[in-house]
């Protein structure tokens, strides 16, 4: 069975809860899903919840990474939210460069953060 | 010091779903070797690694995931198998940030400094065997 990624809509903001186990597929609808998304309802930020996540191999990184990358290109912001001790840990240590994609330690923070960023 | 297997699954991948299911296994035999969340979390991603390596890079592939068991200690063994196109440069390879898909190349790389042992056996032509243990702490 293929999931989907629920992605609600907060205001000009859109938060997308990733579950347990992310698969390939799933992923790279989620990225295509996110981004058309954010163009029509022009949104102006991008909350990625993985805080339920519970491994990240350099393949779904990259995607959550170029994700936030493509919305950065559309002119929306990306905050990559709560993700799990162990898998900084794994991602840090395989030497994984987490660059290009904003992060917060829980979903609280990255919205405030977003708040912040795309204030007018 | 002896080696005993105390559970074995051989898994096939044949798709990318494949992938998922190799990566779930062996968090679940991670869990009965009782390894905490980052060491769980480390096997789990340097299967995912492998698993995902065998599919894109020989199209399919088999992989077998076993708990064992020393005089001491347990711990998860993972072996891949496929009958790819095999690797040139292993030294290369496992330098890290080569890659022939397109990718970060860190999956073979990185998956080596996840486990505690590790070892590949591949040539072009003859296909690609990776095998690691990661072993529950004391």
């Amino acid at each position: 069975m293929t999931g989907t990624i629920p992605i609600l809509r907060i205001g000009r903001t859109l938060l997308a809860t990733v579950q347990t186990d992310l698969r390939d597929n799933v992923a790279n609808a989620f990225q295509q899903d996110a981004l058309s998304a954010l163009e029509k309802g022009g949104m102006s930020g991008l909350v990625i919840d993985i805080s339920g996540l519970e491994a990240v191999d350099t393949y779904v990184a990259r995607v959550l990474v170029d994700t936030g990358r493509m919305a950065r290109l559309m002119g929306a912001a990306t905050v990559l939210v709560g993700m799990r001790p162990e898998i900084a840990a794994t991602l840090v240590r395989m030497g994984y460069p987490m660059e290009g994609v904003d992060t917060a330690l829980n979903l609280e923070e990255g919205l405030e953060r977003l708040r912040l960023q795309t204030r007018t | 010091m002896t080696v005993s297997v105390d559970e074995r699954h051989e898994m096939r991948i044949d798709t990318e779903d494949d992938i998922a299911l190799v990566r779930r296994k062996v968090r679940d035999v991670a869990k009965a070797c009782q390894f905490d969340v980052f060491q769980s979390a480390a096997v789990t991603t340097a299967a995912s690694e492998l698993a995902r390596n065998v599919w894109v890079h020989a199209g399919k592939g088999n992989a077998v995931i076993e708990r064992i068991t020393d005089d001491t200690r347990s711990g998860v063994r993972v072996e891949f198998h496929d009958d790819g196109p095999g690797i040139e440069s292993i030294d290369r390879v496992m330098a890290g940030g080569y890659s022939t898909a397109n990718s970060m190349g860190l999956g073979l790389s990185g998956s080596r400094r996840l486990v505690d042992e590790f070892s590949i056996d591949s040539a072009p032509g003859r296909g690609t065997r990776v095998k690691f243990v990661k072993w529950a702490p004391y």
